[in-house]
């Protein structure tokens, strides 16, 4: 099983693309490590510089219909080789979802209320977030900020992807 | 109670259901490209699992980039053509053979009522025309596909789209897909069947169909669907009739078999939205998201550097001849470069038939071999930084024909006034 929690990225914008995640020019590769240095790189977000803000996190934090568009498996892949394996949203598109369960990876959706405070006292600030996967809870810390916690949910069959550690693994076990 | 289409599709391929939740269904094709296949292979071999559940149920493709423009591209191909080769799948289509995915797997006969189909490719969704579940995908739910034959889905919930009235002369099921899109929101199909329903679904034939669940990703549905009927048995009789497969003897005796999946008449639905299409006029999108539309009208005389005619949306004879009739005895604008490209061998040896690639070229035109590479801005068509295309594709966000370029998504009819113009403008008025 991957480990969830770490340093978090704040992208405070709806409908981040999968081109934007990763730009389709790389889908030529075939391998996922070729794709670490192209993670976001065409993300126009006031302030955000991913050379910069990119290394040591672990975890995206973000808006609504995250992962919209393409299939490509690359956007987790690219998030994933980069060491963030948590990304924590108002909501996902379908297919964008689904890739993250058969990685192993985990994509929760977060209460607006509760996205809305976080982008209101971590942002600018060290964050990071503790998730607790048998309480269904995070846990998130920052200098100088009151700790805030988030309950979430994570389904039976989502939980057994994250275990056995993708879909590969699950479908290989059971049909 | 009754069910809709989906859900009868769902209830006739369920092979677990595991904690009560997901639907593993059992496949009846799986689609595989060169760009989203060969590290699904090598994860197969790499773990010591290379088989395939069935090489007739596989059909596979080199579309996104060929001829191969590099090294990498190359290697994609060749890895997807050595498996093809080691599995004995037939249904492999190569350079000089092959077509955009989701025009030429539907003209090959491939696309069934009922059936379940997956492709590790958002368009997918394009084959739910034919009164079938297509859902696009990513590489691991189509590495299973390949392995196991069966895909994960949660329950399906249904939107419906009544389509009502008549469309108006010059109005295509682009402008229509583009008006859906508009008022549902780029998510609001998210974890949704889109089944079009109503009098300008059914007047629309396959093609059109296909353009318009074409774009069912673009408001984040799961698949567009419409409901199998005569203009579908026409389409599929050539493979299911006494010269295909057999299956049916009749017409009569394939559309009372395939209206089995009809949607029953007091089937539930998460929700239906009505749009009077005709009150709808030719549109293109503004700005980086497909909800983002305003008419032809509105935005008139807005400065373009590319047109683009082609794509899994629009790249289909009917596309090519909508295009041409405008495009006849007129020129390219000095001002605009404009590329063409016929979806798959048969679209460009019909349109060379029919004379209309010889107006392409009269017209200024550049026409290319079937290949998606310009809408996803890999190959054959990338906009320079900065630049804007009025492009028959289905994705307008930014970069997506080109890092720092911009797209302005429109029907085939449009594209080709505007190449003429030079500027957007409504194919009315430059006829």
């Amino acid at each position: 099983m991957k480990s969830f929690g770490g340093k978090v990225l704040f992208l405070d914008r709806n409908d981040i693309n999968t081109d934007e995640i990763i730009p389709a020019k790389y889908l030529t590769e075939n391998t996922k490590e070729a794709l670490k240095p192209n993670l976001l790189e065409d993300l126009k977000l006031p302030g955000f510089d991913p050379k910069k803000d990119l290394p040591g996190k672990s975890v995206v934090v973000t808006r609504a219909n995250f992962g919209c568009g393409s299939s490509r498996e690359h956007a987790p892949w690219a998030l994933e080789v980069n060491g963030i394996n948590l990304v924590l949203a108002e909501s996902f598109a379908r297919i964008y979802r689904q890739n993250m369960y058969n990685c192993g990876m985990i994509a929760v959706e977060l209460g607006v209320a509760d996205l809305n405070a976080l982008f209101t006292d971590f942002p600018g600030k060290a964050t990071t977030v503790a998730m607790d996967i048998s309480k269904r809870e995070l846990t998130f810390t920052a200098p100088g900020v009151a700790a805030k916690k988030a309950s979430f949910k994570l389904s039976e069959f989502e939980s057994a992807l994250v275990e056995a550690g993708g879909w590969v693994e699950y479908a290989a076990k059971n049909y | 109670m009754g069910k809709t289409i989906a859900q009868k599709i769902f209830d006739a391929h369920l092979v677990d259901k595991p904690f009560g939740e997901a639907w593993v269904l059992k496949l009846d094709a799986v689609f595989c490209h060169e760009i989203t296949t060969p590290i699904a292979i090598n994860d197969l071999v790499a773990k010591g699992m290379d088989s395939v559940f069935d090489a007739k149920k596989i059909k596979a493709v080199i579309d996104h980039v060929t001829p191969a423009k590099d090294s990498k591209t190359a290697m994609q191909g060749k890895i997807l053509r050595d498996w093809a080769r080691r599995h004995a799948i037939k249904d492999f289509f190569d350079i000089g053979r092959n077509g955009i995915c989701h025009a030429i797997f539907p003209e090959k006969g491939y696309d069934r009522p009922g059936y379940t189909i997956i492709m590790g490719d958002s368009h997918t969704c394009t084959h739910g025309a034919f009164g079938a579940f297509a859902a696009g995908v990513g590489t691991t739910d189509l590495e299973v596909g390949i392995l196991k034959g069966v895909c994960a889905f949660k329950e399906p919930k249904t939107l419906r789209i009544d389509l009502n009235g008549k469309l108006k002369a010059g109005v295509t099921a682009k402008d229509v897909i583009l008006t859906v899109i508009a008022k549902i929101g780029v998510a609001g199909g998210t974890d949704k069947v889109m089944e079009f329903r109503g009098p300008v679904a059914e007047a629309m034939n396959m093609e059109e169909r296909m353009t318009l669940c074409n774009m069912a990703v673009e408001a984040g549905g799961t698949s567009g669907v419409c409901m199998p009927d005569a203009v579908t048995v026409d389409y599929l009789w050539p493979f299911v009739g006494p010269a295909g497969d057999k299956s049916y003897a009749t017409k009569e005796a394939a559309l009372a078999d395939y209206k089995k999946w009809w949607s029953d008449d007091d089937a539930v639905y998460e929700s239906t939205v009505a749009i009077d299409c005709s009150a709808i006029e030719p549109v293109a999108t503004i700005g980086y998201k497909p909800d983002q539309v305003k008419t032809i009208r509105e935005l008139t005389g807005t400065k373009v550097d590319q047109i683009y005619i082609g794509s899994c949306t629009n790249g289909r004879i009917g596309d090519l001849r909508a295009a041409a009739a405008i495009l006849k005895g007129k020129k390219v604008s000095d001002t605009v470069r404009a590329i063409v490209s016929p979806a798959t061998p048969a679209v460009y040896d019909q349109a060379l038939k029919e004379g209309l690639i010889q107006i392409f070229m009269d017209a200024g035109f550049c026409v290319t071999n079937p290949t998606c590479g310009a809408c996803l801005g890999i190959s054959n068509g990338v906009l320079a930084e900065g630049e804007v295309c009025a492009s028959t594709t289905n994705r307008n966000f930014f970069g997506r024909m080109g890092k720092g370029g911009m797209v302005h998504l429109m029907s085939p009819a449009s594209a080709a006034a505007t190449a003429i113009a030079g500027v957007i403008t409504n194919a009315e008025v430059s006829k």
